[in-house]
């Protein structure tokens, strides 16, 4: 290569990569010239994402696809992504937003940014509303199950006081079996189980009693889009107040929304 | 092959493995004992009781001896609670052992009482002896001491099959090496350690069950 086609090949690269920016100036600007939104949306988790008996998707992460997109009056694609695929898909614009229950973490903080939280996603122990306990150290001369080796297994063995009757069950199914026939009194489980649970209108709902670990969902959406960004802070909290986002709350999960969302 | 091998996690989880031993000692102990006398009433029944409590026991045999431990297991501690019936997962894996064994020592035991010659019967009659004489000194006495190598087999089986309790929270042995490999993803070491102590135990039983033989069959023993 010599040295004049080197500053061609050179000056063409700059040019491009100074472009790139500009090419994606406003995703909203561009949402609403397009007339669609694409969304992430997961498949395999419910109650958040999974395909119907109809074969369509739906969820508490689809109908929060459906608002936003019928807020900004525009039509809704949904875009079906796994858990590791999910953020690729967003940072190459297959979607324009990310609602695949994502949570929050440093890491991901790098790379997207994150609108204000619209879900709850936490574990804790669980109870029917008659039994008293606030906290860990109620737990003394309890049955508690869990699923052996789940988070919820190695948070509760550290902080169950002595006395604590801890009994781990091989899977999830196990652990609300045993909750459903009374052969434990609490549960220390994901609130999408305790959900799971509501479902099937048990006797005595388990009702959650302390939290161990919360880490809410997010819109995920590309970093330096700040227009979007404000617009789906002020959809989520819209929603919020309108009561609209409680009621998608309890269609898919059987209770309220928690204060801190 | 690249794996290192770790067994330094013993000493932190030998109390673990103790107690799960200690479970499942509990558990054989109790449950072939019981199991082991049911079996033996229900082989006096279909053998010899009145003929009306036989189709009952028949069909007790043939439900048990059809169907999975694990299914009976579930079925006693997640099913029963639907009918008001509560038990701690030690006693449901206890009743669901002494109802396994029970169905399939009955057939054992069974099958020694019919090999008695019908001579023998008429010899304890001739004897003056009654029919409860007859039936525990002439047949079941010989016949238990008949069929007692496959009776051991038996609950040296059930032992084995005890892992399954493991499911129902109940803390046995395969419960103490699931819980070890769950919290330190040791999984081969974990369970070579617990198919060595199975196989102890599998042993030891067995010489246990030789010398019951012995002690309760002292004739075929001198002989």
């Amino acid at each position: 290569m010599n040295r004049r086609h080197f500053l061609i090949a050179a000056a063409t690269a700059a040019a491009i990569f100074a472009h790139a920016p500009t090419v994606k100036a406003d995703a909203l600007a561009d949402i609403t010239k397009r007339g669609t939104i694409n969304i992430a949306v997961p498949q395999d988790f419910p109650p958040f994402g999974s395909v119907g008996t109809d074969m369509k998707p739906v969820g508490y992460d689809v109908d929060m696809a459906a608002l936003i997109a019928s807020k900004l009056g525009v039509k809704l694609e949904l875009v079906p992504v796994t858990s590791a695929n999910r953020i690729p898909y967003l940072q190459t614009n297959k979607v324009d937003l990310v609602i695949s229950s994502l949570g929050k973490n440093p890491d991901r903080e790098k790379v997207i940014d994150f609108s204000t939280a619209y879900a709850p996603f936490f574990n804790g122990v669980f109870a029917p509303a008659d039994l008293a306990v606030a906290k860990a150290e109620d737990l003394k001369g309890l049955t508690v199950g869990v699923t052996r080796g789940a988070v919820e297994d190695l948070e509760l063995t550290k902080i169950a006081p002595e006395g604590t009757d801890i009994k781990r069950y091989e899977d999830n199914n196990g652990t609300i079996s045993a909750f459903l026939s009374g052969q434990v009194k609490a549960i220390a489980t994901g609130n999408v189980v305790a959900a799971a649970i509501i479902a099937r209108k048990p006797p005595k709902r388990p009702e959650i009693k302390f939290l161990i670990k919360n880490s809410p969902c997010f819109v995920g959406l590309n970093k330096n889009e700040p227009a979007l960004l404000e617009k789906l802070n002020a959809i989520i909290a819209d929603a919020k107040k309108s009561g609209e986002l409680n009621a998608i709350a309890q269609k898919w999960l059987g209770s309220d929304l928690p204060a801190d969302i | 092959m690249g794996y290192h091998f770790e067994f330094g996690w013993i000493a932190e989880y030998w109390p673990v493995l103790l107690k799960g031993v200690g479970i499942t000692l509990q558990l054989i102990a109790i449950g072939a004992l019981f199991g082991v006398a049911l079996g033996g009433a229900c082989a006096w029944v279909r053998a010899l009781g009145p003929a009306w409590l036989r189709p009952v026991v028949a069909t007790y045999v043939e439900m048990i001896r059809n169907t999975p431990f694990l299914i009976q297991l579930f079925f006693v501690f997640f099913g029963l609670p639907s009918l008001g019936v509560q038990m701690s997962e030690l006693q449901a894996a206890n009743l669901a052992m002494i109802i396994n064994l029970g169905a399939y020592s009955c057939e054992i035991i069974r099958a020694g009482i019919q090999a008695t010659p019908k001579g023998q019967f008429e010899a304890g009659a001739s004897l003056g002896m009654s029919r409860f004489q007859t039936f525990w000194y002439v047949v079941l006495i010989p016949s238990l001491q008949r069929i007692w190598p496959a009776l051991s087999s038996q609950i040296v089986i059930v032992m084995l099959g005890s892992a399954a309790v493991s499911q129902i929270a109940a803390e046995d042995l395969t419960f103490a090496a699931n819980f070890i490999q769950s919290r330190n993803f040791r999984a081969f070491e974990a369970y070579a350690v617990s198919t060595a102590i199975y196989l102890l135990l599998a042993i030891l039983l067995r010489q246990v069950l030789r010398g019951v033989g012995f002690t309760l069959f002292p004739r075929r023993a001198a002989r």
